[in-house]
């Protein structure tokens, strides 16, 4: 359950921690945090982590803007603060209580309109652990919601059109999202079951995988990508130091979206946790690089930097379901397996046509099935069975969900840009303007 | 009068410039092109998938310049810009019929 309570971990390494601190200083008597100490603690945590995660959705703007042909760039950006925008607007409207008031087992409350309550914490009275500020709490959930809707955005680029993009993106936010949360976060019954989801490998990125794949599917590849004799035409991203610029953001980022998953800053026990949560994210970002480079140099005789990019993606990835207890050392594996995943899976989904732009599908579904069943290596509460349960769980409901909806709007407004309109470009189609208008014909 | 026209490495253009003002040519015209000869092109991957590179990037020069300044101006350009290697490009020779710079007016070889 993703709420303050401290796990039993964190609260016996307290108890040690402290009885450490008496043996030294005999002569000092020890004071445990005051509550309001704590109190501020945690929502400054909250607070500042979950501004680390928004400036995630500049990172996937980049990575994005990057990744597509220079004749999409603009709208790819405009998709991108858009959703994040429509993400937000749904967790005020509906989101977050669907996914953390009065969770039943299956879903929360619908109670429109979130707002804040702090008279306990006003009235001067910390529950234990301290608490934290009602809006810090919602504030750093909501940013993640924004993440799980960008991943698909970056699959869709090039032949999505805007508007039906973003009402998907509405539903996907206000209905499917929050109530698969409510199953796990939520205290629901996967939650009840045990299944363990540190930061959302399974609950963000692999919601997002799942609603990318069947929308690519459904939506179909962008033209000419698939040649008649089967070959796969690439086609180079217009710009890669901005990708580079987007994917170094993304893992900065990360450091908020994991850390902050402590949910709680008010312990020593707990600045612990934070910072093996930090080093660990970092390093399985590294082995996801690194293992990328070699699975490409191996592979293709030659190192593919839009790999090494999604490479570090994975390597997020995977760390993300439980990124506190590994050692730096398995953490390291724990982020190259989710890299060479994630080369292999390239490759697997042009073989099947599925045309996924900016190779969103291997980085944040297939590392986030493999970062939810890693958890097993370090957590032994953790068992393969009910991560599994987990996965499909949450996998059976997201395509089922999803698909209803891009083939509700598919047959209703239409998801997919013109031909004309697509061989121009959706920059000048959809918005009338161009990203780069000083570098050239856009073609 | 003739123009001479040859189509050569991009990185080689320098050393060309240079020869070519050694040897007394007061101008040339440069111009970035693709295209293919022996050479063909040759096949990249990206993410997993191979492709083929059709036109290759060269530079394009002209100049025009005096009928016995021809053996020696292809020289030249032959000399600084083979690599031995397959794709260094060929050298075009065309009949020249007038030429006036605009500034003065000036015809034909005294405009060159």
């Amino acid at each position: 359950m993703r709420n303050l309570s401290l796990s039993k971990k964190a609260m016996i390494a307290n108890v040690v921690a402290t009885a450490a601190l008496m043996a030294i200083l005999p002569s000092t008597a020890y004071a445990a945090v005051e509550g309001e100490t704590a109190f501020i603690f945690n929502s400054f945590s909250f607070l500042l982590n979950g501004a680390l995660v928004m400036w995630m959705a500049a990172g996937f703007a980049m990575l994005e803007a990057g990744l597509v042909r220079k004749k999409n760039t603009a709208t790819i950006c405009l998709k991108n603060i858009a959703l994040y925008s429509v993400a937000a607007l749904t967790f005020y409207l509906v989101g977050y209580n669907l996914m953390y008031l009065d969770v039943t087992g299956y879903i929360g409350t619908f109670n429109p309109f979130w707002s804040p309550d702090d008279t306990a914490a006003l009235a001067g009275t910390f529950e234990e652990g301290g608490g934290y500020s009602s809006t810090s709490d919602w504030f750093f959930q909501m940013v993640f919601v924004a993440t799980a809707a960008s991943i698909v955005s970056g699959t869709m680029a090039e032949r999505v059109k805007l508007w039906p993009f973003l009402a998907f993106v509405f539903l996907l936010t206000a209905i499917v999202y929050p109530i698969q949360g409510s199953w796990v976060w939520g205290g629901g019954w996967l939650d009840a079951m045990g299944f363990s989801d540190y930061a959302g490998s399974t609950l963000v990125h692999s919601v997002g995988g799942w609603s990318a794949l069947t929308g690519a599917i459904i939506l179909g590849p962008r033209i000419g990508k698939y040649a008649k004799d089967g070959r796969v035409m690439p086609f180079p991203g217009s710009n890669l130091p901005l990708a580079t610029l987007g994917t170094f953001i993304l893992w900065l980022g990360w450091f908020g979206f994991n850390g902050g998953s402590v949910l709680a800053l008010g312990s020593a026990a707990s600045v612990i946790e934070m910072a093996n949560v930090f080093a660990n994210t970092n390093m399985a970002a590294v082995g996801g690089v690194l293992a990328a480079m070699a699975a490409t140099q191996l592979l293709y005789k030659k190192v593919d930097l839009t790999m090494a990019l999604n490479g570090a993606i994975a390597g997020l990835v995977s760390i993300t379901a439980e990124p506190a207890d590994p050692t730096i050392g398995m953490a390291i594996m724990i982020g190259a397996v989710g890299g060479v995943l994630a080369v292999l899976a390239v490759p697997l989904l042009d073989k099947l046509k599925i045309d996924d732009v900016v190779g969103a599908i291997p980085a944040h579904l297939v590392a986030g099935i493999w970062g939810t069943l890693a958890v097993v290596i370090s957590d032994k509460d953790a068992t393969l069975i009910t991560q599994l349960t987990g996965i499909v769980a949450i996998g059976a409901f997201v395509i089922v969900t999803s698909t209803i909806l891009w083939l509700a709007l598919k047959y209703t407004v239409g998801i997919r840009a013109s031909e004309e309109d697509e061989a121009i470009g959706l920059d000048k189609a959809e918005l009338g303007l161009e990203a780069y208008p000083e570098f050239g014909p856009s073609m | 009068m003739k123009l001479v026209m040859a189509i050569i490495k991009p990185f080689k253009l320098d050393d060309v410039r240079d020869a070519l003002t050694a040897i007394g040519i007061d101008g040339l015209t440069v111009t970035e092109v693709k295209g293919f000869g022996r050479q063909k092109g040759h096949t990249e991957i990206y993410r997993g998938a191979e492709y083929a590179i059709s036109f290759l990037p060269k530079v394009k020069i002209e100049l025009a310049v005096k009928d016995d300044m021809v053996e020696q101006v292809m020289e030249t350009i032959m000399n600084t810009a083979k690599t031995g290697q397959i794709g260094d490009g060929k050298i075009f020779v065309y009949d020249l019929n007038n030429a006036v710079r605009i500034r003065t007016g000036e015809t034909d070889t005294d405009a060159l």
